[in-house]
């Protein structure tokens, strides 16, 4: 667990001051969705665990939060995933390589790869959920032989959607993953020959160990609660459940009060809670 | 203690407005009401004041506040964090905002160590004073905070041709350097001593029940949706409640950018959980939709939720939301005394 206690900052300095990143690399998604690759000066690391979030600071635009898609086990730089739906994410959208970004963070709790090292990896990502568990997903591919077997389920709306097609190539073809996806539907002007049904349709099917197994979940808010529920229905514990939460965060500092769920801070506590943490949470919808 | 001449008193307010580089506030009647505000003379002050609109907050944390700025040179942008050390004096602080302020401080320095908060109650100077007259909504006394003992740098009581002095801290002491004080008899103590005792009985609301026992309760009323919806279906999600409280302090973060050029700064500001788009996420979610929830939201974060993190309670009772809500039912002491009288019958 990172400390709330952070170090006094010089003259003039504060947590508010962000780094400067620069925009090295955009790739094309959707088309809503960019991946953006970010430099930090001097090509140092951004030093986070999977899962956490940083806030990015468009000059003259704003900040808003977004989960880090990629590895620490992927050194220089890092990425993120992000969907224009409002005033900085379209902002970025049309920034181009080689402008420049403020980013604040690493902030929050990511994945506790620690408590979770030597077991059977489930994870499940609806939608643009695959960006945070994309950290840990290649976190775990990374370092063979630290953690059990590996499964990643993912669903979308329509195959259009689709975050990061090349990767999931290559997981679908992987001996050491066992990738699962699935779409809601399939409009007529695009093609799909996979599963077509809302992600919990692909739980069923699944063999797995509820002993050994433990479940990453990232996804809209209205996924988590059926999740949990073909989780539990296949003999999952819900202490073997881990979800990323989605809030507002404005200073990510556990001081604004937007992520606030019930008493927890979600830019503190989460944004990657435990499950029995939050289960009982009725503002934390799952 | 000390005791000053109440002409000597006033000297150290015109000489602190004359030549203390900082701004000196103070409490004044505005219209039918009493403000915080700059002080051109110390004529102005209104020591007997019963309750201000808004707390001395704004001078720590401000309503506006700029965070960073951010200049285009070049292909590059600088972008600044900035922390206005402006600090205030600010006279006339009754003993439940100097609980407020405390607990900002706890949560602000002490927890999470915020710079620009930090920078401003470091350079600031509060003078409290004793309560001379009770708001009818004030319920201070029930949360033990009608009198305090720490938390300011001086803390005046009115003794009529003279005022009995408190030194909080060592900055207060150097004040009172450049005027004539003298230490307190014994009958000056006791005098004050029972002035505190007498404010006890000046309250005409009180919390039926010691305010230790508001998480426990709290927590067995989260489910009671009749209650909280009963008193939500007047509320008008003004967040009038949020503004005027002393230990509230969520913010928004806004981009302010100039006119001319590529220049700017980011801000923040206040803001309220009644507010509807408070929880709302990028994608339009919200994860308080209904009335209902942000009002039992903002009384479960005044009992419970600031208490399970921080160990206080975020009400000192000061009543202001009561006096400020136009639907009346932003009361505390009301809400929590119905939840009690509830669950016991």
């Amino acid at each position: 667990m990172r400390s709330q206690t952070r170090k006094r900052f010089e003259h003039g300095e504060s947590e508010y001051q962000p780094i400067e990143g620069q925009i090295v690399w955009i790739d094309d998604h959707t088309d809503d969705d960019k991946l953006f690759v970010i430099d930090l000066p001097d090509g140092v690391a951004l030093d986070h665990e999977p899962g956490q979030f940083v806030q990015l600071f468009v000059p003259g635009v704003g900040e808003a939060p977004f989960s880090i898609a990629s590895s620490p086990t992927n050194e220089g730089p890092f990425e993120l995933c992000i969907r224009a739906v409002g005033n900085v994410t379209n902002a970025i959208h049309d920034m181009e390589a080689g402008d420049v970004v403020g980013i604040r963070g690493p902030y929050g709790q990511g994945f506790d790869v620690d408590a979770i090292a030597g077991e059977d990896l489930l994870f499940i990502a609806g939608g643009i959920g695959l960006a945070p568990l994309r950290s840990v997903i290649n976190y775990a591919l990374d370092r063979p032989g630290e953690f059990g077997e590996l499964t990643t389920l993912y669903g979308c709306t329509e195959p259009a959607e689709q975050l990061f097609p090349e990767e999931l190539d290559s997981w679908a073809g992987s001996d050491v993953m066992d990738y699962r996806e699935t779409v809601d539907e399939v409009p007529e002007d695009q093609a799909w020959d996979g599963n077509i049904g809302v992600i919990t349709s692909l739980i069923p099917p699944l063999e797995f160990d509820p002993e050994s197994t433990v479940a990453l979940v990232c996804g809209p808010p209205v996924m988590y609660r059926f999740v949990i529920k073909a989780l539990r229905e296949k003999g999952l514990a819900d202490d073997r459940i881990y979800l990323s939460l989605e809030r507002n965060m404005h200073c990510g500092r556990g001081l604004c009060g937007h992520c606030q769920l019930n008493e927890l801070y979600v830019c503190l506590d989460g944004p990657v809670f435990h499950y029995p943490t939050v289960r009982d949470k009725e503002e934390a919808e799952v | 203690m000390k005791v000053i001449d109440r002409s000597d008193f006033t000297a150290l307010i015109e000489e602190l407005i004359a030549s203390d580089p900082r701004e000196v506030v103070g409490v004044q009647e505005s219209g039918e009401q009493y403000v915080f505000d700059r002080l051109e003379s110390a004529e102005q002050l209104a020591l007997e004041h019963d309750l201000t609109a808004l707390s001395p907050k704004k001078y720590v944390m401000p309503q506006r506040e700029t965070l960073l700025t951010y200049e285009q040179t070049d292909d590059d942008y600088e972008m600044r964090a900035e922390a206005d050390p402006t600090g205030h004096i600010v006279v006339g602080v009754h003993p439940y905002d100097l609980a407020a302020i405390n607990q900002l401080d706890k949560i602000f320095i002490d927890t999470l160590q915020d710079e620009p908060y930090r920078r401003k109650r470091e350079h600031s100077v509060l003078i409290g004073v004793t309560m001379q007259d009770v708001a009818d909504t004030c319920f201070a006394a029930s949360m033990g905070t009608a009198t305090i003992d720490s938390g300011y740098d001086l803390m005046v009581t009115d003794l009529g041709d003279r005022f009995a002095v408190d030194i909080g801290t060592f900055e207060g002491d150097q004040l009172l350097e450049s005027v004539p004080t003298r230490n307190a008899s014994a009958e000056e103590v006791e005098r004050v001593a029972e002035i505190k005792a007498d404010l006890e009985d000046a309250f005409d609301r009180e919390l039926a029940f010691p305010p230790a026992a508001l998480p426990t309760l709290l927590e067995a009323s989260y489910d009671d949706m009749d209650f909280w919806e009963d008193y939500a279906e007047q509320c008008l999600s003004c967040g009038t409640c949020n503004v005027v409280c002393p230990t509230c302090f969520c913010f928004s973060v806004d981009m302010i950018r100039d006119l001319e050029g590529d220049s700017g700064r980011q801000e923040r500001r206040w803001d309220g959980c009644l507010l509807e788009d408070f929880a709302t996420v990028a994608q339009g979610e919200n994860f308080r939709e209904e009335v209902a929830q942000r009002h039992r939201h903002r009384f479960m974060r005044k009992g419970w939720y600031i208490y399970e993190r921080y160990g206080d309670i975020a009400c000192v009772g000061c009543g202001r939301c009561t006096r400020h809500c136009v639907a009346g039912v932003a009361d505390p002491c009301e809400v929590y005394n119905e939840l009690r009288e509830g669950q016991h019958a």
